[in-house]
This record gives C-alpha cells, sequence and structure tokens, in this order.
C-alpha cells in the first residue's frame, strides 16, 4: 500500500513539530526518517498510524482520504521504541491479541489463531518462548515479540518507531539485517524512524532526512549521502569537517587552501562554508604530485585508532583543526607520528555559499 | 565512614561495618516495640477484652440488640453503595489524569484530595447547607417529599463525599507510571476502547483497584463525623455502626458498645491483612515492568 502525505502540519501549543511535510511512500518499500530528536519524525510516523491527528493536511492510502480514519480501521501494525508489550500476557498472548479482538464474524478460529501465532514464532525464532512473559525475555527477543504481534493482523503498513534504540550495539546490528531480510521476504510497506545515520543508510531503501520539523532531503542512501542537498544533511551523514572561507567565481578559499567550486561559478566574493568528509582527505609527508593549491601543510595533533579506521587529528597552518580518518592500512604505510608536520589535501569538497547556512 | 570506625570496634565483634552496636539497635527495636504495643496493641487488645467482659453468650446478645442489627445493616448498605460508586468514579478519574493531556488537569488532581483535606464535620456540613431544611434545596425537596438529611441517602452521600479520594489517588501514580503505549498498541491491533480497558489496562492496574476499594470500603464503613452531621441519630433507622457505638457508650452500656466496636477492629484487622497483600502484588508487578 503506498501511503501519501499531502501538506500536513503538527503543533503542539506553541511547538511547531511538523511544518508543511509532503511525502510520498511508494508500495512495498522500506523507507528511514532518519533526524535528530525533536526534528518530528515520530510525530510523522504517529499521525500515518493514526495516534495523532495532523492539524492541516492529508494523509492518503492508496491514494483514499484516511485523514480522518481511526486507527482500528486503518490496518497499520505499529512497532514501540519500548516494545509496549502487554506485561501479564504471555509471549503467545501477545502474538494472538490482535486477531482475539477481532469481531466475531471475522475472528479466525482457535486452531487458525494458534497456526498463525506459531508460524510467526517461527519467523521470529522463539517457538520454544511462546509461554514466557515480556519480564522474563531480552530487549533483543521483546522487539521481535513485538513486531511479530505487529504482522499477526497483517497490516498493510509497518511503522517503527526507533526500533532498535533501546538495544545493546550488537543485538542491534543483528536485528536491523534480519529487519532489511524479513523486508524484502514480505515487502509490507514500512516507515522506520531512526536518529542513526548508519541504521537508515543500511537497511533502507529511501532516506527522508528531517530537521525541525521539515524534510531536508529524501533519496535513496546514496544520494543523500554522496549528495547531500543542505549542509543539515552533510553535517548529519557521517563525520564532517567545516571550513570557512569564501567563494569567487568558482574559486572557493577557506582553511588555506583553494579549491574549484564550478557550482558557484556565479557567484562575486561571498561568504561561504566548505564541507568536506573526514574520510575523503589525503595525508601525505611529501608534497603531493602536482603540487597545487588545493593543499595545505598540517601538524599532527593526535592519533586515534577505532576499529577499522585510524583517526587523526591536524591542525592546519591557518590553525584550523581537522579530522581525518584514514583505513588501517594506509595509516599502517603512513606510520604517522604526533607533532609531525604533512600535507593534506581534500579529494572532495561541497560548497555552501552563506544563504544555505544552518 | 571512617568517623565511624572507632565507634564500631566499641559495639562489639560481631557488627560490621555499616550496622549500629548491639545495644544501640536493641534499644531502638525495644523503644519501637513498646511504642507500637501502648498506642496499638493495647487498644485493640481493650476492644476485645472489653467487648468479652460479660462472656461469650452477652457479647451475641448485644450485637443480636434490634438497634444494632439495624446499624449493621444500614453500614452495610451504605458501603455497598459508595464503594461502587467511587470504584467507578475512581478508575474514570484515574483514566482521564494519568492518560490524557488536558486544560485544568492539576486543578481536578487538587480536588478530588479535597476531602482528604477538609474535616469530615464539615463534609457533613456541606450536605446540610445544600439539603437541609434551611439549605438551598431544602424547600424544594421538601415540597417533594423527598428526605436526604437525617435519612439514608444523606448518609450515603456524605460517605461518598468522604471516600471519594481513595481509589483514584491509589490509581493516578500507578497509571501514570505505566504509560499509554501498551494502550496505543492495543488499538493499532484493532482493538475497541473497551476491549483495550479490560484485556490491556485493567489487568496492569487490579491490585492498584483492590487496593484501593479496601481503603475506601474500611473507611465508608467506620466514617464518623461526616455521617454523624447528616444522619441525625435516629435509633434503628439512620444510625451506622460509629455511631452506634457512640450512642452505647454514652449510655454506660460498655460492655454492649466494645462489643458493636470490635466488629469495627475486626474489619481494620481484615482491611490490614488484604492491604498488605495488595501492595505485595502491585510491589511485584511494578519490578516486573521496571525489569522491561
Amino acid at each position: 500500500m503506498s501511503i501519501d502525505i499531502e501538506s500536513v502540519s503538527k503543533n503542539f501549543g506553541e511547538f511547531a513539530a511538523l511544518t508543511d511535510v509532503n511525502l510520498v511512500v511508494p508500495s512495498g518499500e522500506l523507507v528511514a526518517l532518519l533526524g535528530p530528536s525533536g526534528s518530528g519524525k515520530t510525530t510523522l510516523l504517529r499521525i500515518i498510524a493514526g495516534l495523532e491527528s495532523p492539524d492541516g493536511g492529508r494523509i492518503l492510502f492508496n491514494g483514499e482520504e484516511a485523514t480522518r480514519r481511526d486507527v482500528r480501521d486503518r490496518h497499520v501494525g505499529f512497532v514501540f521504541q519500548h516494545y509496549a508489550l502487554f506485561r501479564h500476557m504471555t509471549v503467545f498472548d501477545n502474538i494472538a491479541f490482535g486477531l482475539t479482538v477481532k469481531p466475531k464474524k471475522s475472528r479466525p478460529s482457535k486452531a487458525d489463531i494458534r497456526d498463525k501465532v506459531y508460524t510467526l514464532l517461527k519467523l521470529i525464532q522463539l517457538e520454544q518462548l511462546s509461554d514466557r512473559y515480556p519480564a522474563q525475555l531480552s530487549g533483543g527477543q521483546r522487539q521481535r515479540v513485538a513486531l511479530a504481534r505487529a504482522l499477526a493482523v497483517e497490516p498493510q503498513v509497518l511503522l517503527l518507531d526507533e526500533p532498535f534504540g533501546a538495544l545493546d550495539a550488537k543485538v542491534r546490528l543483528e536485528l536491523r539485517r534480519w529487519l532489511r531480510r524479513l523486508h524484502d521476504e514480505i515487502h509490507v510497506t514500512s516507515v522506520f524512524v531512526t536518529h542513526d545515520q548508519e541504521e537508515a543508510l543500511e537497511v533502507a531503501d529511501r532516506i527522508v532526512v528531517m530537521n525541525g520539523g521539515k524534510i531536508e532531503q529524501q533519496g535513496t542512501p546514496s544520494e543523500v549521502y554522496d549528495r547531500p542537498a543542505t549542509p543539515f544533511v552533510f553535517d548529519f551523514l557521517g563525520n564532517v569537517n567545516l571550513f570557512q572561507g569564501r567563494v569567487h567565481e568558482g574559486m572557493a578559499q577557506m582553511g588555506g587552501m583553494e579549491l574549484s567550486a564550478p557550482e558557484h561559478a556565479a557567484t562575486n566574493n561571498v561568504r561561504a562554508v566548505g564541507y568536506v568528509r573526514s574520510h575523503d582527505i589525503e595525508i601525505d609527508r611529501v608534497p603531493f604530485v602536482p603540487f597545487d593549491a588545493s593543499s595545505v601543510e598540517a601538524v599532527v595533533r593526535y592519533i586515534l585508532s577505532v576499529g577499522p579506521l585510524v583517526r587523526i587529528d591536524l591542525e592546519l597552518s591557518g590553525g584550523e583543526g581537522v579530522e581525518v580518518d584514514l583505513s588501517r592500512d594506509v595509516a599502517d604505510r603512513l606510520d604517522l607520528k604526533v607533532g609531525e608536520k604533512v600535507y593534506a589535501r581534500p579529494r572532495k569538497m561541497r560548497v555552501f555559499t552563506d544563504d544555505y547556512q544552518i | 565512614m571512617h568517623v565511624g570506625k572507632g565507634f564500631h570496634k566499641s559495639g562489639g565483634k560481631g557488627g560490621s561495618k555499616i550496622t549500629e552496636p548491639a545495644a544501640v539497635r536493641i534499644l531502638l527495636i525495644t523503644v519501637a516495640l513498646a511504642f507500637l504495643a501502648l498506642f496499638l496493641l493495647l487498644p485493640l487488645a481493650a476492644v476485645f477484652v472489653q467487648a468479652f467482659e460479660k462472656g461469650w453468650e452477652a457479647y451475641l446478645a448485644a450485637l443480636h440488640e434490634p438497634d444494632t442489627l439495624s446499624a449493621i445493616r444500614l453500614t452495610l448498605l451504605t458501603a455497598a453503595i459508595c464503594v461502587p460508586l467511587n470504584l467507578f468514579f475512581g478508575i474514570v478519574a484515574a483514566w482521564g489524569i494519568a492518560k490524557f493531556t488536558f486544560p485544568g488537569k492539576s486543578l481536578l488532581i487538587t480536588l478530588i484530595d479535597l476531602p482528604f483535606s477538609v474535616s469530615p464535620v464539615v463534609s457533613g456540613l456541606i450536605y446540610v447547607l445544600i439539603f437541609g431544611l434551611q439549605g438551598w434545596l431544602g424547600p424544594w425537596l421538601q415540597g417533594h417529599d423527598i428526605k436526604i438529611i437525617f435519612a439514608v441517602p444523606g448518609i450515603v452521600l456524605a460517605t461518598v463525599f468522604v471516600t471519594f479520594p481513595f481509589v483514584a489517588r491509589e490509581l493516578i501514580p500507578l497509571m501514570e507510571s505505566q504509560g499509554r503505549d501498551e494502550e496505543e498498541a492495543a488499538l493499532t491491533l484493532g482493538a475497541s476502547g473497551l476491549q483495550t480497558f479490560f484485556r490491556v489496562t485493567f489487568p496492569n492496574i487490579k491490585w492498584g483497584v483492590l487496593y484501593g476499594v479496601i481503603l475506601c470500603n474500611a473507611r465508608a464503613m467506620g466514617e464518623f463525623g461526616a455521617v454523624s452531621v447528616v444522619s441525625g441519630h435516629v435509633r434503628g433507622s439512620t444510625n451506622t455502626i460509629p455511631l452506634q457505638v457512640e450512642i452505647l457508650y454514652n449510655e454506660y452500656s460498655y460492655a454492649a458498645a466494645f462489643a458493636v466496636a470490635s466488629l469495627l477492629a475486626l474489619l481494620a484487622l481484615v482491611t490490614l491483612a488484604l492491604k498488605t497483600l495488595a501492595e505485595w502484588k502491585i510491589q511485584q508487578g511494578l519490578s516486573a515492568s521496571e525489569e522491561r
């Protein structure tokens, strides 16, 4: 089922949680709403579910008006951040709940409910735990039960609110890969909310980056990562270095470097900010050949190994601090020492002029 | 805790570093127990000793007195009306306050507490002022031959007022701590409002409800002040157990007074036992939910 969100707004008192949001979720896609807390992503999810009603705008399900439709009639599966399992019911009863509350004439028989629940238990690999209570399960197990409970009613849309937010790092990684595989199997239109860019990049078909109640950018993971539309998106996805400077007729001068910025060919000496991802900076002991103005002298201030990466803090000759991520083999080959003089050069820089300021 | 080090050493070999010396412990426990015995156990024992002073037969006879039987009946009737009413209102109020935000919410919470902060005598007088002969609605009521003050309806009204907060006060913090997630989950799964209440909300608060009902019932049966003002003390008709005790006592029939009083004392003991059970169950439920 496709979802159309048309100029939806929502205020909580004075606070504008959503301002004129437009979004299309095509049928069968897995879409991530990504943003910092307070960006309105959870509010948008709750409006789609019908747990919150918008102050303005429309929600269409499969092209049909659904703005005023009751939660119960929307046929959405909602997975809550803190699972919201029924604490006094066993795993079995939790999953069966949505089937047992159906009106008599559409309610499946006891045996059918049982079959359905066991199929789902098998799907979430918890068959042997059907008699346990939620308090007796681990966080990852609870989240899978919550998912099975939502899937039991065969929802047309699956909505997940920070589904892995409360889990520890390893379980989170496992569970999000499992969710991706599950989605590839059942293809139910899914929207999930996250503030973890890595999670969004790894799991989603499409990412919607939100900030301050508005959509900053939407696109495939590689689109938003490689071609951020705004400084905010650049800043939010991945480690990034900022350089203050000016652009003039397609040339940017910042941090003692001079780089071409062809998209600003028409500008005439305006203030600008340059964004460079920390893995988009090259370091070498000797000047780059051919030497040009895009490289700059720097001093190594700090070296830190983070798993497969080595993070190096540089101080440019102009005094700016820059973070550089090198892969371990490159770092090993360079074998840098703190206090050493090096040359640094951005491989890619994205320049936003001042009117784009965050 | 370095200051206490020398102190502990002098306190005996057995004491670990964090407990007081044996002498202090024994002294504190003795004081507490003596206080408990003097102010709680002794009066309770006295009630039963006095009640049975003239023997088992006299005790039963005192309870079989028609006026006393009528007082017992009236007390049971009052409790039977008040407790379900306040159970319903209490759950509705707690539900509204805990699960929704609306303007005037804190005012409502304050209002629910009003019966606790007002003297019971004043609670009774309020009803005399409204429904009494000289009150606002008095003449109209008399014209239609409806009797509220100095009759059973007045007693019920005063008792409902005095016992209103018990269920609501118990449930509001409990429901607030449980949040709205489970109810919202039930709604997204297609449950109706009633299904959500009976299958999700109520099982989570049932021990809290029982706790509130027990306290509400104990107060409804034991209320003296407010009921005394509106009852008019008509023997065999508008006397509840506490009022009957007072009348018997004032008439110097001590054995009978204490026999009837022993009923209230028994009620207190049963209440205490049930309350402890309910508290224990609530605690179990809370610790189970904290693990989540």
